[in-house]
């Protein structure tokens, strides 16, 4: 069942302005916050557990800790580039509730200690950007932002900032380098951003759904956020989910619920007539399951992993039988060839043969040791570069190519697909 | 010889003094003149904008051509670019595609001959839940058939 917690005033239609917000209790978390010491705040969002949404699972208390004690000036950046395939939570919790983010944003700022932030926005999102730029002033004009917010002689100001279209931004580093002005293109670490990120000063990079859990973490308090979830991966968590279920959509559960139930009950089960084939848990990078190895799946950081996958963002994609498994690799291995940023050797060279082998499969000019060679290609990619783009592309292919061999086989022998029954030329028209 | 409007112009002032430093409003600017340029970037529109903010043309050149969302050949007034990428691909939206293409009896990147439209594949743009879409200029459109998107496009002004 779903459990509302970041969601559970999002039908409201004025819950995007701050009257709205504010009629449900919005700011008062904030309050409360600026009357606690920073430290505490950090140790609240330790003991809740909460870990990052926007894809590495990483957790946030911890990567706040990172930042150094000299109260050297810092920066606080949403990543807000929400470019996963699969994923669109990020979009609906800023055009929802826009107010939750920048409430989020200002308890973190504060207990991090930043006077500034900045939202990056993905450059297609103009109705969400709209809305994050309304809430903004709204903020402001009510004492919300800028110079002693509340009386608390706090400071904090928050802008937003659009992208212009690169998946690689919304790698943190990509992002910093995008928001000084410059190409996408990430940076080598260490030195994290927390160390040495915008401007060569301490940055802390968090996802939406990451900044707005902290709200709720605090006005919950510990142990009832951590009365969702599992022991290692508390609270509640968007799911995106999308493909070929009857009702795809954006849905809250605890972390830990079953992907089955997920699909079955919230997304109403696969089309009519149609079976479901495997299921990509979450966004395009995570490895495939198969409909059997699905049916067994939770939806949490262990739970995943334990299948060979990851919960990444959250997005869950769905396949059933009408689909070709060569075909959707084709598109998975044009997309990290298109959005590779070409600094380092194994992705660019990678990236480029692993779509350029899979085609070749496609247009029926394929060799059954074309099929090893995506393997070895792969996992030379793996490991050895900047960021981990890289990597993303390796695994869905190591994954479709073991777990689907048959239909790649039947390809390549037949110049067809197994499953269409024809060639790539003439499907989708 | 390109040249900002005067909105434009102090725009892209408003920009420099926003953010930290002036360079992080190169792309905002690009923003500015992509739409006073019907559209598109070329190199003359690259100088005019070297001008205005005091940054070499190769600085600007660089983040013009990493980023897709600037164009680099002319578009039609209506830009519509169809995401193909996994769970529209999953809908139908290569599909869609192929066909909005066939009706408007174009290729894509390429402008109609009317001026009117260009059709572009593009990767995710977060509406895959709401799958085969589109984007029209600003504006995305989604849950779509071939028919309700080709009714869409007709009727635009
Ligand atoms: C290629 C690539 C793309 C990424 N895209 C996003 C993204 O669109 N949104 C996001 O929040 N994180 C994205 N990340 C993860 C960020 O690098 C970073 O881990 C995250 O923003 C940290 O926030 P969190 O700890 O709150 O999750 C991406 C990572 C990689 C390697
Ligand atoms: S791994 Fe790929 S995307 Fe990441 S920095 Fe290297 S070349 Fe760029
Ligand atoms: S895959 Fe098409 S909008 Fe996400």
């Amino acid at each position: 069942m779903e459990s509302k917690v970041l969601t559970e005033f999002y039908h409201l239609e004025d819950y995007k302005t701050l009257k709205g917000y504010q009629s449900k209790g919005g700011y008062e978390t904030l309050k409360k916050a600026l009357k606690m010491k920073d430290q505490q705040i950090i140790d609240e969002v330790k003991a809740a557990g909460l870990r990052g949404r926007g894809g590495a699972g990483f957790p946030t208390g911890m990567k706040w800790g990172f930042l150094p004690k000299n109260g050297e000036p810092r920066y606080l950046l949403c990543n807000a580039d929400e470019g996963e395939p699969g994923t669109f939570k990020d979009r609906m919790m800023m055009e929802k509730a826009p107010h939750q983010l920048i409430e989020g944003m200002i308890i973190s700022a504060f207990a991090v200690g930043s006077n500034k932030g900045y939202i990056y926005i993905r450059g297609e999102y103009n109705y969400p950007t709209r809305c994050v730029a309304e809430a903004l002033k709204e903020a402001y004009a009510a004492g919300l932002l800028g110079k002693n917010i509340l009386g608390s002689g706090f400071n904090f100001d928050l802008d937003f900032y659009r992208g212009a279209g690169a998946y690689i931004c919304g790698e943190e580093t990509g992002m910093i380098s995008s928001l000084e002005g410059d190409k996408g293109q990430p940076k080598l670490k260490p030195p994290f951003p927390a160390i040495q990120g915008y401007l060569k000063k301490p940055t802390i990079v968090n996802n939406v759904e990451t900044l707005a859990s902290v709200v709720h973490i605090l006005r919950d308090g510990v142990q009832k956020y951590r009365s969702y979830g599992t022991e290692k991966s508390p609270g509640t968590k968007l799911f995106s989910l999308s493909g070929n279920v009857v009702k795809p959509g954006n849905y809250e559960v605890p972390l830990g619920y079953t992907l089955k139930d997920l699909i079955q009950i919230e997304g109403g089960g696969i089309k009519p007539g149609r079976r479901l084939k495997a299921v990509i848990p979450g966004g395009s990078s995570a490895p495939v399951l198969t409909a059997e190895e699905a049916m067994k799946a939770t939806l949490d950081y262990e739970g995943l992993a334990s299948l060979g996958t990851m919960l990444g963002s959250g997005a869950v994609i769905v396949i059933d039988d009408s689909h070709c498994m060569v075909d959707l690799l084709g598109v998975l291995t044009h997309f990290y060839h298109h959005e590779s940023c070409g600094q380092c050797t194994p992705c660019r060279e990678g990236t480029g043969w692993l779509n350029k082998i899979v085609h070749s499969i496609l247009e029926g000019k394929g060799r059954l040791q074309d099929i090893d060679l995506l393997v070895r290609v792969a996992d030379n990619m793996k490991g050895k570069t900047i960021c981990a783009l890289s990597d993303a592309a390796a695994l869905p292919v190591l994954s479709f190519v073991t777990k689907f061999r048959d239909e790649f086989e039947f390809y390549v022998r037949e110049g067809r697909s197994k499953v269409r029954g024809t060639a790539y030329a003439e499907m989708h028209h | 010889m390109f040249k900002f409007s005067e909105s434009g112009l102090s725009e892209i002032k408003n920009e420099m003094k926003r953010y930290e430093t002036k360079e992080s409003a190169i792309i905002p600017s690009l923003y500015i003149a992509q739409k006073e340029n019907k559209g598109w970037i070329n190199a003359d529109v690259i100088r005019g904008l070297s001008e205005a903010m005091e940054i070499p043309e190769s600085r600007i050149n660089e983040v013009f051509k990493f980023y897709t969302m600037f164009n680099q050949k002319p578009v039609g007034k209506f830009h519509v670019q169809v995401c193909t990428n996994i769970s529209c691909a999953l809908e139908g939206g290569r599909e869609l595609f192929s066909y909005l293409c066939k009706e408007l009896e174009t290729h894509e990147n390429e402008v109609t001959q009317d001026g009117r439209f260009t059709v572009s594949k593009v990767e995710c743009l977060g509406s895959c839940g709401t799958a085969p879409m589109m984007q029209v200029n600003d504006e995305y459109y989604e849950k779509l058939t071939p028919e309700t998107a080709m009714n869409l496009l007709r009727n635009m002004k």
